[in-house]
């Protein structure tokens, strides 16, 4: 089956540095892809270049249909003003907002989608809360509703279990494997240990990509992307950083 | 008196309308920058024998582009541009007062603000004013709040971010200008947060934040007019000193009624729940 996304021989950096050097990658329909790597490997950084956020060096990004206009995307929570006073209800509405109707009012068919993906995400009951009183879990799940409600063909989702409680994180891998049923997935994250039931690939990035199918993964390929000897524990799944023992990751 | 009523009234509603966004973007101290850049155009304005308002209309929409444009290329801390924008508009309009010959009557207006002698063709300048700032953030309402919002978010489903940011820039300008014949340069800072400020306390609905800012507005301009009508306090302090006694009484009736500040996040918006 042909790539949603297929990315060839791209290119970024900051300033004069480049933190992504000659990335090819293809995303195909209904893939669960984990991102994994080092600070600065430039994990972010690809997801904000699939999503338009950053323009590249070189290389390009191509989508097949009407893919490029239907990307969800899940940043860090940490990333947006907390203190915005807006309702869930409101807050997962302006995922309908897009360059082409930001000029008109929502309709009700937004306010419908909206309040369908709310009840799907047992968000129902908080949509006149504040965004400011959700836990960590809610909050999470709330910035999924306001991806999803765009109705994305693929989903990208940046350090989702952070600051979540266990629980939490089983709610989000059972909500990200039915969706999976129906778009592309792909995670960024510093911690796939709660992925490894889940993910079908896996891209170790550090300037350079290593991509591997389940199961693929060795120790020699983590070991050139971390700078350091790793431990798989299972399902292909880098956990421990062994010269990091005590230690921060190392930089590239 | 008639055209300082309209005057008030008008800046009021240009409060409720651009204050939220200044407060929750955390634009007040470029707000600061902008209306001290606003005495560099009246110092212009003074030596080229234009009208003041024109002078620092000017002088206020440069600087809120060049703080855009710095803003969107991060050529330096934006902090420190600001700062020097400020200084810089400060000592220009000195410069121009100082070589400008006679005696300049309506600079200590546009300092410290007097409402009640905004001659009429002000207020036609203002209500053309408003009427842009408020028409402008009503087509713009939702991009302007998903730019507030989540800017990353923004820029992912591929709104014009920087043309919006712009936008916002340039009617913060308007709204400045606007404001500065109220309560003066020196403190048209006060009077674009602490209507919002005193909203926040009340809700934390966004829109209802807007709509409550300019009724706090209007009764604080009003009050602080009427003060110095009947008892010739300066107008514009009375305007400012009155919002502070609002919030205050506003924010100790919060903790009266039992609510803990810890509970309220910071800026606008807090746990009250509206349905």
């Amino acid at each position: 089956m042909e790539n949603l996304i297929a990315i060839e021989h791209l290119t970024y950096g900051y300033e004069e540095r480049p933190v992504l050097e000659d990335i090819s990658l293809g995303i195909a329909p209904r893939d669960f892809i984990l991102v994994i790597g080092p600070n600065g490997g430039g994990k972010t950084t690809l997801l904000k270049l699939i999503l338009g956020i950053l323009t590249p060096w070189s290389g390009t990004i191509r989508f097949h249909g009407e893919t490029g206009g239907r990307l969800g995307y899940v940043p860090q929570s940490a990333r947006f003003n907390r203190t915005f006073p807006i309702s869930v209800f409101d807050m997962v509405l302006t995922g309908c907002i897009r360059a082409d109707n930001y000029l008109k009012r929502h309709t009700r068919e937004d306010e419908e989608k909206t309040g369908v993906i709310l009840e799907k995400l047992a968000l129902y009951g908080k949509r006149n809360d504040n965004i400011t009183d959700l836990s960590g879990g809610q909050l999470q799940r709330v910035l999924i509703a306001r991806s999803l409600v765009s109705e994305p063909l693929a989903l990208f989702l940046d350090e989702p279990t952070t600051a979540m409680d266990a629980t939490s994180q089983t709610d989000l891998l059972d909500l990200l494997t039915e969706l999976q049923e129906r778009m592309s997935v792909m995670v960024v994250t510093h911690d796939p240990t709660p992925y490894a039931q889940a993910y079908r690939h896996i891209a170790c990035l550090n300037t350079h990509l290593y991509f591997h199918e389940r199961g693929e993964l060795d120790s020699a390929t983590l070991e050139r992307v971390y700078g350091c000897p790793v431990e798989i524990l299972g399902h292909g799944i880098p956990h421990t950083l062994l010269a990091a023992h005590g230690e921060e990751e190392k930089l590239p | 008196m008639q055209n300082a009523i309209l005057v008030g009234i008008m800046a009021s509603i240009v409060c409720g309308v651009i204050g939220p966004f200044i407060v929750t973007r955390r634009m007040v101290f470029i707000s600061g920058g902008l209306s001290h850049t606003a005495f560099g155009g009246l110092g212009i304005a003074y030596w080229l024998g234009i009208r003041p308002l024109i002078g620092a209309t000017a002088f206020v929409l440069a600087a809120a582009i060049l703080i855009s444009r710095q803003e969107e290329k991060k050529m330096s801390r934006n902090d420190l541009f600001i700062g020097i924008l400020w200084a810089v508009g400060v000592a220009t309009g000195i410069v121009f007062i100082h070589m400008t010959p006679g005696y300049a009557p309506d600079l200590m207006t546009f300092l410290f603000g007097n409402i009640l002698t905004v001659p009429r063709a002000d207020v036609i300048i203002t209500l053309f004013l408003v009427l842009i700032v408020s028409g402008a953030v009503m087509i713009f309402y939702n991009g302007f709040v998903a730019v507030a919002l989540d800017e990353e978010y923004a820029r992912a489903r591929r709104l014009p971010v920087a043309a919006l940011k712009m936008g916002l820039m340039i009617l913060t300008a308007l709204s400045i200008v606007t404001l500065i014949q109220v309560v003066g340069i020196l403190l048209v800072i006060a009077l674009l947060t602490i209507p919002v400020a005193v909203a926040s306390e009340l809700s934390m609905n966004f829109r209802r934040i807007m709509l409550l800012s300019i009724l706090c507005g209007i009764l604080i301009c009003l009050s602080g007019l009427m003060v110095s009508y009947f008892i010739e306090f300066p107008s514009g302090a009375s305007i400012i000193l009155i919002g502070g006694l609002l919030l205050g009484s506003v924010k100790l009736a919060g903790r009266l009624r039992g609510r803990r500040p810890a509970d309220r996040p910071e800026g606008p918006g807090g746990r009250s729940k509206e349905t």
